[in-house]
């Protein structure tokens, strides 16, 4: 039976696990204690269990659980690993490189680091969303000090190269910190071999709870140090003050065991649904997949709809939960700067799907969105003037349009 | 955000979609907005030569859920009016017929630009001058 409406965007976030909730519920109340206080059993219990958490949180990405400080998510990581390593790292230099389709908290990050007197290069990916690993060489200076470039991207599931990135930060003693919010506990990520030496990730992306995050912060060849952004009471090897969201911080570890355990097997099954739903929809005349498709995320489709437009496009398949590209709700008009930034022209990215599965997704789901899609998008292009005039032959490159 | 039950009633059933023949003298054409933008209307209207009154009215549109409800609307209000009183029609009547919140007015100010520009192609047409 399809209960409605299907959920399609895991990307956003993904619904707890029933797994995870169980582990967390006795956190609530019985054993509600503050893990930092050393002085009775409540105390004890809690910095147990977050102990414990750790360790599950820090084998999902081979990592020592000394190298995991909890955070509140993946914006507050991505935060304090720009401005951390920007503060810490002072005196050898003030230049980061990262990404233009990167994650506002990365880019956010990066626009108060200039204003701080930093610099910062934002590298153009090619048009399928890949960066150009000779980009990345030829923009480090003696004043580099970080490489901040996300692992699976958000919208269109892009994996980028991360060995070779890491090489280069590597060989140009320069950190090297990804955002991989949409990576881990997706796809297999280690950081001792891939070199990694700061991460960004978060629970509620892989069935977890929301408000948990974790910044991985590299402890050895080389030891990685990071200014605090929130001071106060230590915590967290003085990186990250706060008393610790322990129910949370119990989910996430549960979650990332969970992954652990089934990301093999979850990744096969995700990319065969999303491959069969993705070749379905592109059997519709003028469909495009936007983004590299090989290196891509298991779960993720990004599908542009030519001459419909995405936000009435949704409006039309209401018993689908995905996200546009288009953003007619904002005053800008502005459609997504990641689609822009690969070089897709407005109308394009004006017309774009995200589909993200999840692994509570079934077959019967994705056979349903297919036929919603497909009858949305033939309704909207029967009214669409632009269709009619793609039909009759007319390049709509050389219509003077008039616009607001 | 929340649609209205007017906008959806539109998009669901959108009165008078299609194409009028934009060759014939008595049609005026309206395309306003731009594919960049997300947001492209066409809007035609059908004018009786001798009473100018509005017989027919046409519309298609590519964009959101508002954009189609506001030119849908449009059409509707548009047939058996005349010439000047279609003029009459300002955005702000659309935002309220559909309860429009502030973020969606750009697509009521486009609608209000179809029907003008649709009434001065008539009127080009027809010798006479453009009306402001």
């Amino acid at each position: 039976m399809l209960s409605f409406p299907i959920y399609l965007d895991n990307n956003a976030t993904t619904p707890m696990d029933p797994r995870v909730l169980e582990a967390m519920l006795p956190f609530f109340n019985s054993k509600f204690g503050n893990a930092a206080s050393r002085n009775h059993s409540f105390g004890w219990t809690a910095e147990e269990a977050v102990d414990y958490a750790r360790e599950q949180v820090a084998n999902l990405i081979n990592a020592s659980s000394k190298e995991i400080i909890f955070t509140s998510g993946a914006t507050e990581s991505d935060n304090l690993a720009v401005k951390g390593v920007f503060e810490m790292y002072a005196q050898k230099g003030n230049h980061i490189i990262t990404v233009n389709t990167e994650h506002k908290a990365i880019l956010d990050s990066c626009k108060h680091i200039e204003k701080m007197g930093g610099e910062v290069t934002y590298l153009e990916p090619n048009e399928d969303g890949l960066i150009d690993i000779e980009n990345l060489e030829a923009a480090i200076t003696p004043k580099t000090i970080l490489i901040s470039i996300m692992y699976g991207n958000n919208e269109i599931g892009v994996v980028q190269p991360i060995e070779e990135i890491s090489a280069i930060a590597r060989k140009h003693n320069i950190l090297f910190h990804t955002d991989a919010t949409q990576a881990v506990g997706k796809i297999p990520v280690d950081v001792m071999a891939q070199n990694i030496d700061l991460m960004s990730f978060t629970a509620h992306k892989m069935y977890g709870p929301k408000g948990v995050g974790a910044l991985y912060v590299r402890r050895k060849s080389p030891r990685v140090k990071v200014t605090s952004q929130i001071d106060g009471g230590g915590h967290e090897r003085g990186m990250r003050s706060g008393t610790l969201n322990v129910p949370g911080i119990v989910g996430f570890g549960k979650a990332c065991e969970i992954c652990m355990n089934e990301m093999d097997e979850e990744a096969k099954r995700l990319s065969a649904m999303r491959d069969r739903l993705e070749s379905e929809l592109l059997k519709i005349e003028e469909a495009y997949v936007n983004g590299n498709v090989e290196h891509r995320l298991p779960h993720v489709a990004n599908i542009s709809f030519k001459h419909v437009e995405g936000e009435g496009l949704m409006m039309g398949i209401k018993d689908l939960a995905v996200s546009s590209g288009s953003a007619c709700t904002s005053a800008s008009l502005e459609p997504s700067y990641v689609l822009k930034n690969l070089g897709l022209d407005d109308d394009l990215a004006h017309s774009s799907l995200r589909f993200g599965l999840g692994r509570f997704t079934t077959d019967e789901e994705i056979d349903f969105a297919i036929g919603h899609v497909r009858t949305a998008v033939e309704k909207l292009r029967d009214m669409s003037p632009l269709w009619e005039m793609y039909k009759e032959g007319i390049d709509l490159t050389t219509v003077e349009w008039q616009e607001h | 955000m929340a649609y209205s039950e007017k906008v959806i009633d539109h998009y669901n059933n959108p009165r008078n979609i299609g194409t009028l023949d934009k060759e014939e003298k008595n049609v005026g054409t309206g395309l306003v907005g731009a594919p960049e933008c997300g947001d492209v209307m066409r809007l035609q209207i059908q004018v009786n030569e001798e009473n100018g009154i509005i017989e027919d009215a046409k519309f298609k549109t590519f964009g959101c859920g508002s954009a189609i409800a506001s030119s849908s609307l449009a059409t509707e209000w548009l047939k058996g009016k005349t010439i000047n009183e279609a003029m009459e029609i300002d955005n702000m009547d659309i935002v309220e017929e559909l309860a429009l919140p502030p973020v969606k007015i750009h697509c009521s100010v486009l609608a209000e630009d179809a029907i003008k520009t649709a009434i001065n192609d008539y009127r080009t047409k027809q010798g006479l001058e453009e009306i402001a």
